[in-house]
């Protein structure tokens, strides 16, 4: 227990009568890369918010460092924060912007000098210390707005959003550095975003949220591979995981799922306790664990299925096909190509899809 | 994209598109000149007429230029034009108008920004009923509340005095500034408030060191929205001011309007001239200021 950094017991917040957060739990390890990933409205930013001390909470406490923080101003605890639109201050210089902080808390000088030096050499802003804000390229904002963290030495860092308003390339550049700036500082991170990417890539867990609540709270390839639920599954991955309506069917003692006339059999699949027969269920398929004309170890096949759009996409290519009447997204290959009208074979790899009850849309 | 290349024959369209002048182009200048010649008739027979004599201005001709140019009437009306018994001209009433718009324009407009900020940023509970209060006071006709503050000044004392006068116009420019400002700061982004909390600044810090650097445009606006309000205040002046500090206004008002002797034409306009002298080179000055920061302010209503 004495390694929690950041905890959140039973938080929530209320707008008048709308309910943002909903009496939510949530512990961060020391030194964790914990990334809040959801649709826009779901309350991510919200519990930013609240830890970092901007909103008052509705109900409930949050402990950073052991201390419960829960009335404390945002300056008192511990935090330092990066936002979407750089908030820069605009009539400042870089130095004057990382140096703010110190200067309001009556700091000396030389010891803000030794800081605001020791944040530009790690994130290599160094030449830009007498530019202002307007001068600057959207990377280089964003990273004095990180440096107006890092020199306040602060436990946690809070990331609403950081890349959003980046370009793509400078974006997956920025992501490695701030991975990077973590493996260096090894300090908590809670990161903000809507990014599947970003949430894959940089966290050591990830919480989707929906609805003020969260989803599922897992490391990275846990969320990807086993969603808990129809939600996680659909927003998570791109193009999104194909989902097939179908029942649950028994034929000698083995269970498959009947979708449009086609019977996937699913003896095979990991489920948690079992699944009745007859139950109406969701076969959730990622594009990459369908196969075309290519029979592998634990794939069910073969389904016939005609060609309709051939998307080439670089580094591999997504072919879209109409299986019984239903459009699927199949990842192929780059060398591989395929044109409309054309007939070909699937399997399914059922060890690694997803089955969810269509009642209660959780996993089976 | 390879395109061909288009045959250079001169005739094929290609660089910039000609400008060809439009019979509604013309049509709008047209109006833009007559309106302005309409607006500036005035100020020319102004002008024309300060700058005569009386035996010329009774031969009539309105528009002409002066036979002769004489500078006496500015002259008389600067300094030995009579209001009521008194021959100083407009000076002491310049003066005046100087000792009342300068510290109310700064009084109201520091008041002002600090609402606004405090409006956009730290709301609290009722802010929005505050605000709507505030402006509610936008819409009152002074008159109606002349009589009411007449009593109400002269129980606190402040009746017929300078800083009386200077509380007055400071209170009445408080609700379109507010809004002014309210408008301006809401327009910036609020993670710039957030982040400056994060850092630590309170209320004034951030406020002296943030936001007020960053609302000059609107400032400006709010100087020049003041400073020709307050020059032209003609009602509050007369009643509010007392005697030994009636502004120009006033002043004027009392050149112009008095009924012995004769009425000296020329002396009149050029004392029109000179009172309305300030707030013009505020506007000249200032325009492409006021045309800024008004739209600024209107970005988010």
């Amino acid at each position: 227990m004495e390694n929690i950094s950041v905890s959140i017991k039973d938080l929530s917040l209320r707008f008048g009568r709308i309910e943002v957060l909903n009496s939510m739990n949530l512990e961060i390890k020391q030194g964790e890369f914990l990334v809040l990933l959801g649709p826009s409205g779901c309350g991510k930013s919200t519990l930013l918010n609240c830890i970092a001390g901007l909103l008052d909470v509705s109900d409930g406490q949050i402990f950073i460092e052991g201390k419960n923080v829960t009335w404390e101003e945002p300056k008192d605890r511990g935090i330092g924060m990066v936002f979407q639109s750089y908030a820069l201050y605009p009539q400042m210089s870089v130095e004057k912007n990382l140096s703010f902080g110190l200067r309001v808390a009556g700091m000396k000088k030389p010891e803000i000098e030794e800081r605001v030096k020791r944040a530009a050499e790690i994130l290599q802003i160094e030449p830009l210390l007498n530019r202002k804000p307007v001068e600057l390229s959207g990377g280089q904002r964003q990273r004095v707005a990180i440096g107006r963290a890092l020199v306040r030495d602060v436990d946690v860092f809070l990331f609403d959003e950081p890349l959003s308003n980046l370009d793509a390339k400078l974006r997956s550049e920025l992501r490695v550095e701030i991975k990077l700036l973590h493996q260096k500082l090894s300090n908590t991170m809670i990161y903000v975003t809507h990014d599947q990417i970003e949430a894959l890539t940089l966290a050591d867990r990830v919480a989707v949220m929906k609805g003020g609540v969260i989803q599922q709270l897992d490391d990275p390839t846990t969320i990807y591979e086993k969603p808990v639920n129809l939600f996680v599954a659909g927003f998570m991955g791109s193009p999104s995981m194909n989902f097939l309506h179908g029942e649950v069917i028994e034929k000698q003692g083995n269970q498959s799922v009947s979708f449009k006339g086609i019977e996937i059999p699913i003896r095979s699949y990991p489920s948690i306790n079992g699944i009745k027969t007859g139950t109406k269920v969701i076969l959730g398929a990622r594009p990459e664990y369908i196969k075309i004309d290519e029979k592998e170890e634990g794939t069910v096949g073969p389904f016939e299925a005609v060609v309709e759009v051939y998307e080439p996409m670089g580094a591999d290519s997504i072919v879209w096909i109409l299986l019984g009447g239903k459009e699927i997204s199949v990842r192929v290959a780059a060398g591989k190509r395929y044109t409309p009208e054309e007939k070909i074979s699937v399997y399914f790899k059922i060890p690694s899809v997803s089955i969810f009850d269509a009642a209660t849309e959780q996993r089976l | 994209m390879s395109e061909e290349k288009p045959e250079s024959s001169g005739n094929e369209p290609r660089g910039p598109k000609p400008r060809k002048i439009s019979p509604a182009r013309i049509g709008v200048y047209a109006f833009l000149i007559i309106s302005a010649i309409f607006f500036t008739l005035p100020l020319w027979v102004m002008l024309m007429t300060s700058l005569k004599t009386m035996p010329e201005i009774r031969m009539g001709y309105l528009f002409n230029w002066p036979q002769e140019i004489s500078f006496d009437a500015w002259v008389k009306a600067w300094d030995t034009a009579c209001t009521g018994r008194d021959c100083n001209g407009l000076k002491p009433g310049f003066w005046n108008s100087v000792k009342i718009t300068v510290p109310s324009t700064i009084l109201s407009i520091v008041i002002a920004a600090i609402n606004g900020y405090a409006l956009s940023f730290w709301r609290f509970k009722g802010s929005n009923f505050f605000f709507g209060l505030l402006l509610f006071g936008a819409f009152v006709p002074y008159q109606v509340v002349i009589y009411p503050l007449i009593i109400a000044f002269r129980e606190i004392g402040i009746f017929a005095t300078l800083p009386g006068i200077i509380i007055l116009h400071s209170i009445f420019g408080m609700p379109i500034l507010t809004l002014l400002f309210r408008n301006f700061f809401g327009s910036l982004p609020m993670d710039l408030f957030k982040a400056a909390r994060i850092d630590g600044a309170g209320f004034w810090q951030i406020f002296f060191w943030i936001m007020l650097p960053m609302s000059v445009p609107i400032s400006i606006v709010a100087v020049i929205l003041q400073v020709t309000g307050i020059w032209n205040d003609f009602l509050f002046g007369s009643v509010f001011a007392g005697r030994a500090n009636m502004p120009m206004t006033v002043q004027l008002n009392n050149i112009v309007t008095t009924t012995t002797g004769i009425r000296e034409y020329n002396v009149n306009m050029a004392a029109t001239i000179l009172s309305a002298a300030v707030p013009l080179v505020v506007y000249f000055v200032s325009g492409k200021w006021f045309v800024r920061g008004i739209a600024a302010g209107a970005v988010k209503g």
